[in-house]
């Protein structure tokens, strides 16, 4: 009890915490250079641990010599792939990827070795000493290439190289281009990119000899998916391993699977029992990849005469990398994603998922949507133009209206896309000025969406999707447990405003402990932008069965029944002339006889949402609820240099509800942004399989000085099972640039960029070319 | 070779004996344990490694430790007085110029030189003040944001004084 500060009750009410701005729960650490990333870790004792790569794209692994690195002295421990006992990969279908390889390599910078040392200089003198021998394989560096007739497999099991050709037909489609007034079809074309985040993939593992257990800090947004796949690669007992995610310097899907340097780290430290820190170099992790895929689309719309659309059929290929990693799935996401923005009917998908010898791809924010969404409203916006219709009008033909399912079955029961189309076009003063701009100036629009969470998890194991645990104790404090990776999207804010919202109380009595496997209940982890959705419904779950203890407890106390005990956050009372009793005397009430409390809270979605079966795959893209976007970019063009300028961008997201206005707005400016990179400047390229942009100066991620000002709406459509009707924040807004941008390029120019990115050299190319033939008819015209 | 060198790092003197080739960077974080500073590169590309050296904004990975004999280097760590955080700190944790705050700890001593320099920068000011760091996460709307608050308030404070 606290009887410093006597309350009155007459003055107490519920602390607010929902739809309130809030700084970061974890930010003063953040801004002080306080919070720990897996680097940070410096331990005396630690060996570094150094990766030998290979140096071939695709080869039979004849020997690997490492005698000589052994004998070196400060050398500690030097492993190879025969040092695991099994393979990896994010799904259980496909996992087979060796931590560091085994007969075969099949992408240059393959891990092929791996020593842990003194220090870096004999961990790279040992690297020297390692004799690799192979022989050479044809290697393939793109999609068309690996797929063609008579290739030499990358894995056994896929003779023609596809990792996964996903196909379906719904509804009626040839009769829906049939009945259309204008057929076109375009083909798109997007660059490979990668997710850049600043902190460079790290690991520590240190090896408890005497227990014969391993505590592994990595830099992951999946610390549960690192603990199975340390217990599948090393062998070891689930139980015998701990996984702590520490602060990590973002994610965006790069770390959304387990990576090479947590199960080699692992490997390293048991076999020199000791500790073991690997700190990837910037281009290493660029090599690690697990980016967005090369993609080329071909899409065909039919239009009815007012806009709407009648059909839709796509193919598409990416070029995945030499890995399935999440390959099946993203493949499956460009599929049941492409159309269902929209309401469309007839729609029909070829996607080829190749297996090509480069590092494997993975899951970029905004998985596997974002490629197919550039190709579909850069078409619309083409169809629009040629039927005299304004991009906005066609995009408000064909909405959906909630709540309904889609042409492929996905569950959608809040659709805040109008109200993002209106705000956008009138902040943008659209109607003014669109078709009126100045020369080399111009206007685009497009839209996009996002799941809230896979419906189905990856691994199925039976237990809830997600699950939270609050401590209460007799500090009268609340501790949240969880396993839901914070990453820098601010899930540990957006969990305690969850909490204290339930039981009315000031976040700073809240404290948040997260990911750690010996503590914190197991979480999935963060991706697919299931944490708001997922587990803040768990910890609602949980806060509302700790009120319902207390209430318990405090109705005892006062001898009357629970429902008439009404929770004010800090205080509890039976009717309002009640003088009731405090917090901490509640808590006091509440751990008599039991000790202290722990409350759990679960979530699990409903079948509705699972995705149908249509198709197989069809799971894929099955989402309790799905966020919108809309949003306009102005540019103007330099005409002598193609430089595009991004002047502003208006965006509106439907995120549901704000939990927290304050970090759903900086998602949202954060994926716009991410957009606009990799629309203008952002491409990873290869010579002959070696990467030739592993560095940030090659590839170019956009400073400050050309990032435009971006004014973000909030659109908060409430769905019914989001958790306070709350959708997700942080992808959905990503895609949407990409057409947005080029659609503002046709606007200036009347050009169609359909490649990406459009860097200055692209753009110049395609303005001279027309240029030319502009010239060229009107010689023929004079001519004739 | 080991090189003697006096530094003044975040106000206090120290005398140290660093091999010839030591990055300021690793020094700092490997030897003194000041691990607030980041690396993200391999060198020279992202800034997230910024400190101040005399006063001025610099990359601690491509600066020897020994040519600091005789400066002054001022890291993330210093910036708190009385356990508080700084203007800048507050700027940045108010107004969410930090997501992963991975960048942070070089965005906030890059915006430390730029204000000392230029107390009352304009927003083209900030930009290019800023432009060596880069940020993944928040598209630099709130960095920017937070930089102009906390000009504001150590202008409002200097008004008060
Ligand atoms: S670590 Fe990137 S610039 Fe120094
Ligand atoms: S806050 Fe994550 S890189 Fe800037």
């Amino acid at each position: 009890m606290n009887e410093n500060m006597p309350i009155d009750p007459e003055k107490v009410e519920p602390v607010k915490s929902i739809g309130v701005p809030m700084p970061l729960v974890d930010g003063p650490e953040k801004v002080s250079g306080k919070a720990n990333y897996t680097a940070d870790f410096v331990e005396k004792d630690a060996l570094v641990g150094r990766i030998l790569r290979s140096p071939v794209s695709h080869a039979e692994i004849l020997s690997i010599e490492i005698a000589a690195a052994e004998a070196l002295p400060g050398v500690v421990a030097v492993v190879t792939g025969e040092d695991f006992v099994g393979q990896f990969g994010v799904l259980p279908i496909a996992r087979t990827e060796w931590p560091i390889a085994r007969d075969r390599v099949r992408y240059r910078g393959e891990p092929i070795a791996a020593v842990a040392a003194v220090e870096v200089e004999t961990a790279q003198k040992a690297l020297d000493l390692i004799e690799f021998e192979y022989e050479e394989l044809p290697a393939y560096f793109t999609a068309e290439d690996a797929m063609a007739e008579g290739v030499t497999p990358l894995h056994e099991k896929r003779p023609n190289n596809v990792e996964r050709h996903v196909e379906y037909d719904l509804g009626e489609v040839d009769k829906g281009f049939e009945d259309a007034a204008l057929i076109r079809e375009g083909t798109y074309d997007c660059a490979e990119v990668c997710q850049v985040q600043t902190e460079p993939h790290a690991a520590i593992a240190a090896y408890d000899g005497e227990r014969d257990q391993i505590t592994v800090h990595a830099s992951t947004q999946v610390p549960y998916y690192v603990h199975l796949m340390l217990e599948q690669t090393l062998g070891m007992p689930r139980s015998k391993i701990r996984v702590i995610k520490p602060h990590i310097g973002g994610g965006f899907g790069s770390r959304t699977e387990c990576l090479h340097v947590e199960l080699v780290a692992g490997a390293l430290a048991r076999k020199c029992k000791g500790t073991v820190r690997i700190t990837l170099s910037r281009e290493e992790t660029f090599i690690t990849h697990r980016g967005r895929p090369e993609q080329k689309t071909t899409l065909k719309m039919g239009m009815s005469k007012d806009g709407r659309i009648t059909a839709v059929d796509t193919t598409t290929t990416q070029r995945g990398g030499a890995y399935a990693g999440y390959g099946t799935v993203t493949i499956l996401y460009s599929g049941s994603m492409v159309f269902a923005l929209y309401d469309i009917r007839n729609a029909r998908y070829n996607g080829y998922r190749v297996l090509t010898n480069t590092p494997p791809c993975g899951a970029f924010r905004g998985h596997g949507t974002v490629n197919v969404r550039f190709a579909f409203e850069s078409l619309m916006d083409d169809m629009a133009t040629e039927l005299g219709l304004d991009p906005f009008e066609v995009r408000r033909k064909n909405l959906l209206e909630a709540p309904t399912f889609t042409a492929n079955d996905l569950m959608v029961n809040s659709y805040g896309l109008p109200e993002c189309l209106d705000i956008v076009e009138k902040a943008s003063d659209w109607k003014k000025r669109k078709g009126k701009m100045e020369p080399f100036r111009g206007l685009g629009i497009a839209c996009s969406h996002y799941v809230s969470g896979a419906s189905k998890p990856v691994n199925w194991t039976g237990e809830p999707h997600a699950t939270v645990n609050i401590k209460l104790d007799f500090d009268g404090s609340l501790t949240i447990l969880t396993g839901a990776p914070e990453i820098g999207q601010g899930s540990s804010t957006i969990l305690t405003q969850c909490v204290a919202e339930v039981l009315g109380l000031d976040v700073t009595r809240i404290r948040i402990v997260t990911s750690d496997s010996l503590v914190t209940p197991k979480d999935n982890g963060a991706y697919s932008s299931r944490v708001t959705y997922m587990v803040g419904n768990a910890a609602i779950d949980a806060a509302t069965n700790l009120k319902t203890i207390l209430t318990e407890a405090a109705a005892r106390k006062m001898d009357v029944q629970p429902e008439d005990v009404e929770c004010l956050g800090e205080v509890y009372r039976a009717g309002s002339q009640d003088q009731g009793m405090t917090f901490e005397e509640v808590v006091y009430a509440a751990l008599e006889g039991t000790g202290t409390i722990t409350a759990r809270g679960n979530f699990d979605t409903i079948p509705e949402s699972w995705g149908g079966d249509k198709y197989r795959g069809a799971a894929i893209g099955g989402s309790m609820a799905f966020s919108y976007a809309a949003q306009v970019v102005e540019i103007a063009i330099d005409p002598d240099t193609a430089d595009i300028h991004v002047e502003k961008v208006w965006v509106a997201h439907d995120c549901g509800k704000a939990l927290n206005p304050l970090s759903v707005e900086g998602q949202i400016e954060g994926s716009v942004w991410m957009g606009m990179g990799q629309a203008m400047t952002e491409e990873t390229r290869y010579h002959n399989g070696l990467g030739i942009t592993g560095n940030m100066l090659d590839y170019r991620v956009p400073t400050i000085i050309e990032s435009p000002p971006i004014e973000t709406h909030i659109v908060e459509s409430n769905d019914p099972h989001g958790p306070f009707g709350a959708k997700e924040a942080g992808e959905a807004s990503l895609a949407g640039f990409l057409p947005a941008l080029t659609n503002a390029i046709a606007d200036a120019l009347d050009i169609r960029v359909s490649e990406l990115p459009t860097t200055p050299d692209r753009l110049m190319e395609i303005m001279e070319d027309k240029k030319r033939e502009s010239r060229k008819s009107e010689k023929e015209k004079a001519g004739a | 070779m080991k090189n003697f060198v006096s530094m003044t790092l975040n106000g206090r003197a120290r005398d140290d004996a660093i091999p010839g080739n030591m990055l300021l960077i690793d020094f700092l974080r490997e030897i003194v344990g000041y691990t607030g500073t980041k690396i993200g590169c391999d060198g020279g590309e992202c800034g997230c490694c910024t400190v101040l050296i005399d006063g001025k904004p610099r990359h601690a990975c491509l600066t020897l430790a020994a040519v600091c004999d005789g400066a002054e280097v001022e890291t993330i760590e210093s910036l708190e007085t009385e356990g508080r955080l700084s203007a800048i700190q507050r700027g940045f944790h108010e107004k969410l110029g930090a997501q992963c705050g991975f960048c942070t700890p070089g965005m906030v001593m890059a915006a430390e030189g730029l204000l000392r320099e230029n107390p009352d920068p304009n927003e083209d000011e900030i930009r290019k003040g800023m432009a060596a760091n880069i940020c993944r996460c928040t598209g630099y709307v709130k960095i920017i944001e937070a930089v102009q608050a906390a000009a504001q308030e150590i202008a409002s404070k200097e008004d008060a004084a």
